[in-house]
């Protein structure tokens, strides 16, 4: 993008006013990578004498002070499976018929945006007992991964609407007429045309709601529960891994080194789940434009 | 007219789903309800809005006030928001206009990190390095500011991710117009960028603020729990979340529902603010069919 | 196109691979309840599932109340809880699994040795704020309170015969390692913690210090031996009577097969 930008600049006043914006923006971008560095060099520092091959394989021992969290990882990625299936339609078809099927501002359609803003703001362990009671007792699931994934899509669901609606608004306005006159129905348009044009800021949104998902620990306490078991299924109950650090470092003493060893595990996940998801938008993107 | 049957399908599937997403948040505070009734039926709203104090478990004079409460969660919240979307929104401009795209896209995935740090690794690192250091200036450091300054890193890759999706949705023909007028970058992305992007960039702080708002782990940690209304940023607060969090785990059956009345009222109070923000004003975005 | 095809289709794949139905089969024990006392229950399931096959036992936490409110409404088998059962809870048995002692602990660099009864009633209500007033060194004592309802604050209420609302706190916690966190990063603080947590904490290099209450030193030897005037016990509480597999697993806990697995977690076994 910047290559496409002149960097000839008429008048002194707009040099300098450059200068400032590079400036503040170079600054706000230092204290933010500063903060997580610090954070990241601090987790390392604890973490990665505990790191070993055995750690991401291996049973956990003596409450989590020794083994690993084999266990552990594959239940966050069943809860995450069980969290994506649901959430990505019902988030990103919440947001297409909202800009696409309803006027925006339509009673129904703002009703619609306000319940789901709500919903953001409804307090995370308020999702973890609604879940618990609601998933777990009412529908019978129990306290199982499924029970987490499904409390986990509430929880994100907004993320996901929300950046999905400003996805679809910011795409350029004559997408929807073009198609029209080549004569393709609305359900062709959102598909072939709409969706893969909004698709990267679909991803922005699939991104922030799987880190959320991941880091969340006080909805999936409650749902997806605390078992150590190495899951058989998706109606067994299985600790995720941020449970997992959340119990080391506060219940367990002398938790410290393998609870950021773990969440240095999380890290890494999420880092390959993020890598892969970009991938994936890229192929689809560029196979869409080809074919 | 097959062709006209799957749109209709496709239309009242999506329309399903909506409805299914925007009313989930009925069934939540329905539940929130019943989990308050025993509370509400026993007359105490009252006392929530008259009562000075906080001390439920309190044998001789319990104290049933939720106003500091809820003046924490408000300052708390905005506080941090406050914060992060300055730095997010700049940091938004200078990956997308200032930086080739190699190097942006790493910046992508530090922010990605940081969106899934877990809260008790936040939480943990701002009560060693963040408190201590706040507590040399002014004891006793577990506060406001302490908490206000970890949650805007917290809700920082929010805003920072949705602003340079929408920046970088501004279309290419807008900012090259603007470059061959001879206006100056600052200024495209000043009269140009920002307000193009500015519907996207405010659902990122929107939803930034609802995550503040809805925090638990890392408040808990670093806010104090003092339920009082703060002098200074350096004093102890206490939010509604924070109270359920240190509570629910331990409450009596009564206890319990006070807590839950105390979830509830939050969520009503924010519904009223965000019925009247997006009843009053036009909805940003304006839909083209 | 075909990745728009391919993407739901191994989606389904893996959530068809993990849909098995729920087992029925089988006895399984469900126990929820205190996050102190959900390690050593877990830990003790394991060892307990290995010999004895076709046992399945699932422990969940959430805190003592979770645990009454299960074992009440039947939603688990037995409940866990970090303290004695109250006046409302009678229609529930608890059997004693463990004991725990809460201490007063200050940061390393304090050096107050041994708070008599008197000082610390005086400290927690704010007539003493200061270090130098009981022979420290000069500086606020920064006083670190437990949120309401939690076990450790019911034991110290005890001890001081204080109200709740007497307490005059710069900071509340809530987890023993938020508090030993709480003091560890601040040099006047004082707070009271769980002995076991302190004393493993501080061996761990933790920078804080246990120190004597009326002059009994802090250990949990000193728990063992009933010396200590502040313990809880750790209990399993259930309702009426047990199915047989659930009934076998709680006279387990209660034998000293499991006092190894107490010990690792610092607390004070009972059994003999």
């Amino acid at each position: 993008m910047t290559s496409l930008i002149s960097s000839r600049f008429t008048t002194r006043r707009s040099r300098v006013q450059d200068w400032l914006f590079g400036g503040i923006g170079a600054i706000a971008s230092l204290v933010t990578l500063g903060a997580l560095g610090w954070i990241l060099a601090d987790l390392v520092k604890m973490g990665l004498p505990h790191l070993s091959v055995e750690f991401f394989t291996a049973d956990m021992k003596s409450a989590g002070r020794e083994g690993g969290i084999g266990p552990m990882i594959v239940s966050t990625f069943l809860i995450l499976v069980c969290f994506l299936f649901p959430a990505i339609p019902l988030g990103v078809g919440c947001a297409f018929w909202l800009s696409e099927y309803v006027q925006g501002g339509s009673r129904i359609a703002r009703a619609v945006t306000g319940g789901v803003d709500l919903l953001a703001s409804v307090p995370s362990i308020v999702f973890g007992l609604f879940g618990m009671s609601f998933f777990c007792q009412v529908l019978g699931l129990g306290f199982s991964i499924l029970s987490g994934g499904l409390t986990l899509t509430c929880m994100v669901l907004p993320i996901l609407v929300r950046t999905t609606l400003s996805a679809m608004t910011s795409l350029p306005p004559d997408l929807r007429p073009a198609a029209g006159a080549l004569g393709l129905t609305r359900a062709t348009t959102l598909w072939q045309i709409l969706l893969p044009a909004a698709l990267p800021g679909i991803m922005i949104g699939i991104t922030l709601g799987v880190g959320r998902a991941l880091a969340e620990t006080a909805a999936l306490l409650f749902t997806s529960g605390y078992s150590t078991r190495w899951p058989e299924s998706i109606h067994d109950s299985g600790r995720a891994i941020s449970v997992h650090i959340y119990d080391l470092a506060m219940n367990i003493p002398n938790g410290g080194g393998k609870a950021s060893a773990s969440a240095l595990v999380l890290l890494l996940m999420i880092l390959a789940i993020n890598l892969v998801a970009s991938l994936l938008a890229d192929r689809c993107l560029k196979s869409q434009y080809i074919s | 007219m097959c062709r006209l049957r799957v749109d209709w399908l496709v239309r009242h599937v999506l329309g399903l789903l909506a409805v299914v997403a925007g009313g989930l948040v009925l069934v939540i505070v329905w539940y929130l309800f019943q989990g308050a009734k025993p509370a509400l039926e026993s007359g105490l709203p009252r006392r929530f809005f008259g009562d000075p104090e906080w001390q439920p478990g309190s044998v001789r004079d319990p104290q049933y006030g939720l106003v500091p409460m809820l003046a924490g969660s408000f300052l708390v919240t905005v506080f941090a928001t406050a914060l992060a979307t300055p730095l997010g929104i700049a940091g938004a401009v200078f990956y997308q206009f200032y930086v080739p795209a190699r190097v942006s896209r790493w910046n992508l995935r530090c922010m990605e990190l940081l969106a899934g740090m877990p809260a008790v690794v936040l939480g943990f690192w701002g009560l060693m390095v963040v408190v201590p250091a706040i507590s040399r200036l002014e004891p006793p450091g577990q506060s406001l500011l302490a908490a206000a300054l970890v949650l805007a890193l917290m809700i920082l890759p929010i805003i920072a991710l949705t602003s340079q999706a929408a920046l970088s949705a501004v279309p290419l023909s807008h900012l090259q117009a603007a470059a061959g007028l001879g206006i100056g970058r600052a200024g495209m992305i000043w009269n140009i960028a920002l307000p193009a992007a500015k519907g996207g960039i405010g659902s990122g702080v929107l939803l930034a603020l609802a995550r503040a708002i809805g925090e638990t782990l890392v408040v808990v940690m670093l806010c104090g729990n003092i339920a009082q209304i703060p002098g200074s940023v350096f004093d102890p607060i206490r939010p509604v979340t924070s109270t359920i969090a240190l509570e629910m785990g331990y409450a009596t059956a009564s206890h319990k529902a006070l807590l839950y009345a105390g979830g509830l009222i939050l969520v009503l109070v924010i519904g009223l603010l965000v019925g009247g923000l997006s009843f009053r004003r036009k909805p940003n975005h304006n839909t083209v069919h | 196109m075909k990745q728009t095809i391919l993407f739901p289709l191994l989606f389904s794949s893996i959530l068809l691979f993990g849909c098995g139905k729920p087992r029925e089969n089988g006895q399984h024990i469900t126990i929820t309840g205190s996050s102190t006392v959900a390690p050593i229950v877990a830990d003790a399931a394991r060892r307990y599932e290995e010999s004895h096959p076709g046992v399945r036992i699932d422990v969940q936490t959430g805190g003592s109340s979770r645990g009454i409110a299960d074992a009440m409404s039947g939603l688990a088998d037995l409940g866990m809880i970090s303290r004695a059962l109250k006046d409302g809870e009678s229609e529930l048995t608890a059997h004693l699994i463990a004991m725990d002692g809460v201490c007063v602990i200050v940061h390393r660099d304090n050096r107050i040795e041994n708070l008599t009864r008197k000082q610390l009633v005086d400290i927690y209500t704010g007539k003493i704020s200061d270090w130098s007033e009981i022979g420290g060194a000069p500086g606020e004592i920064i006083v670190a309170g437990k949120a309401e309802g939690r076990a450790t604050l019911e034991v110290f209420l005890d001890y001081t015969g204080l109200d709740s609302a007497d307490i005059e706190a710069d900071v509340l916690v809530g987890e023993n390692q938020h508090a030993i966190k709480t003091v560890a990063g601040n040099a006047n603080g004082i707070a009271y913690v769980s002995i076991g947590a302190a004393e493993s904490e501080s061996e761990g290099g933790t920078p804080i210090r246990l120190i004597r209450c009326d002059g009994v030193i802090p250990t949990t030897e000193a728990v063992a031996k009933g010396l200590f005037p502040m313990t809880r016990p750790l209990q399993v509480v259930t309702r009426g009577d047990l199915p047989d597999a659930s009934k076998a697993f709680l006279s387990y806990l209660q034998t000293a097969a499991i006092n190894d697995l107490i010990e690792t977690h610092f607390y004070v076994p009972v059994a003999r």
